[in-house]
């Protein structure tokens, strides 16, 4: 049985990533003071800087990067695909409802 | 059943025996709890596109001023130590050293509850201000005001706000207890039913938690019947399965956090 302990463990690569994690929220929150892009710009770099911080959560804190493949990908494939099948349900009826005047919404 | 017991073992060791390796590579608990967090994600998931489905077609406030983007930065920077330490409990477990386990989780539930109680303060704030559902109690004064207003224009702000974060201050709580339960077994049951009792009578009536803190009761009841049916000290696996959990509250956060308070941003 292969154990989580098993791969070479090295505490410092935690406070790294806890570092980046802490780096890249100050980030968000300076992008989110200054308003630096517009609405939509602004949820396009949001979203990537969470989904990196998310991927270093899932990497490492809950160390599926050192789980085997099949779990790995099992896991992340099947998520993925059910949040695009989401997507592709909500966001063109939720323009069809009410289309916006710029043909995005965001206030 | 000596027999069975020696190959059972032989498994464990990785020599050939009379059962097959697990699919995943890992044991039972752990791709069990993988398996209810990619099911708890669609949970949140659907709760996101619902918000921002929401926000899509409706004239969207923006009532988050500076001093709430600095509470939420340091809910966030909680919530990010906490998984730091329970990443360190979970080393002390699989190291055999339980007083710094319990050390470590100990650290990661203060985290937690740290972060509980900066969301209670802003909720209730936000709540004074004026920003309610049907069926908040309703503070003296909160039915004017800037946030008054959006909870009557925009009802479908303070729904999916609250809806949202409620959903996710509940699996914070759900998490210290677990947490609370892996480390101090059936002596963490009294604290929970002190922290309950005293929460009700000390929150004032006309605040939110002082409904809100029965969840406490809730944990209280359904903790002591696991503790009930599992009275065993708990090993390395069952910290480190809290902790997949632990680190999935972190990771919702991380999406909550820049969706509903960074986009809903007014500094002045």
């Amino acid at each position: 049985m292969q154990d989580a302990a098993t791969h070479d463990d090295s505490k410092g690569q935690y406070f790294w990533v806890w570092g980046a994690l802490l780096v890249l929220t100050a980030i968000e929150v300076v992008l989110g003071y200054r308003q630096v892009f517009e609405p939509v710009r602004m949820l396009e770099v949001l979203l990537i800087l969470s989904i990196i911080k998310s991927a270093l959560i899932i990497g490492y804190f809950m160390h599926l990067k050192f789980e085997k493949s099949l779990m790995r990908w099992m896991l992340v494939l099947s998520v993925t695909a059910c949040f695009v099948i989401m997507y592709f349900f909500f966001f063109p009826d939720a323009g069809r409802v009410m289309p916006p005047p710029n043909g995005v919404g965001l206030q | 059943m000596a027999n069975a017991a020696l190959e059972h073992g032989a498994v464990q060791h990785g020599l050939p025996g009379a059962y097959e390796a697990p699919l995943f590579g890992a044991y039972s608990k752990k791709v069990g709890m993988w398996l209810f967090l990619a099911s708890d994600s669609l949970t949140f998931g659907a709760l996101l596109f619902a918000f921002s489905y929401n926000r899509i077609y409706t004239p969207w406030p923006t009532p988050f001023h500076a001093q709430s983007i600095a509470n939420a930065t340091i809910m966030t920077a909680c919530l990010l130590s906490s998984s730091l330490t329970m990443v360190m409990a979970v080393f002390a477990a699989q190291r055999g050293d339980r007083a710094w386990t319990r050390n470590w989780l100990l650290a990661t539930m203060a985290f937690g509850t740290a972060f509980i109680v900066l969301h209670g303060m802003e909720w209730s704030k936000l709540i004074g201000e004026g920003l309610t559902i049907p069926g908040f109690p309703h503070p003296a004064g909160a039915t004017a005001g800037e946030l008054a207003d959006v909870s009557k224009n925009v009802p479908q702000f303070p729904a999916t706000f609250f809806g949202l974060t409620a959903m996710h201050m509940l699996h914070v709580t759900i998490g210290v207890i677990y947490l609370g339960v892996v480390a101090f077994r059936k002596w963490f049951l009294p604290v929970l039913g002190v922290l309950w009792i005293a929460g009700y009578f000390l929150i004032p009536s006309d605040n939110v938690f002082h409904y809100g803190i029965h969840a406490l009761g809730l944990g209280l009841l359904v903790s002591a019947v696991i503790l009930f049916l599992k009275p065993k000290d708990y090993d390395a696996h069952d910290v480190e399965v809290s902790g997949l959990y632990w680190h999935f509250v972190d990771l919702v956060w991380m999406f909550i956090f820049p969706l509903v308070y960074l986009m809903s941003t007014r500094i002045n």
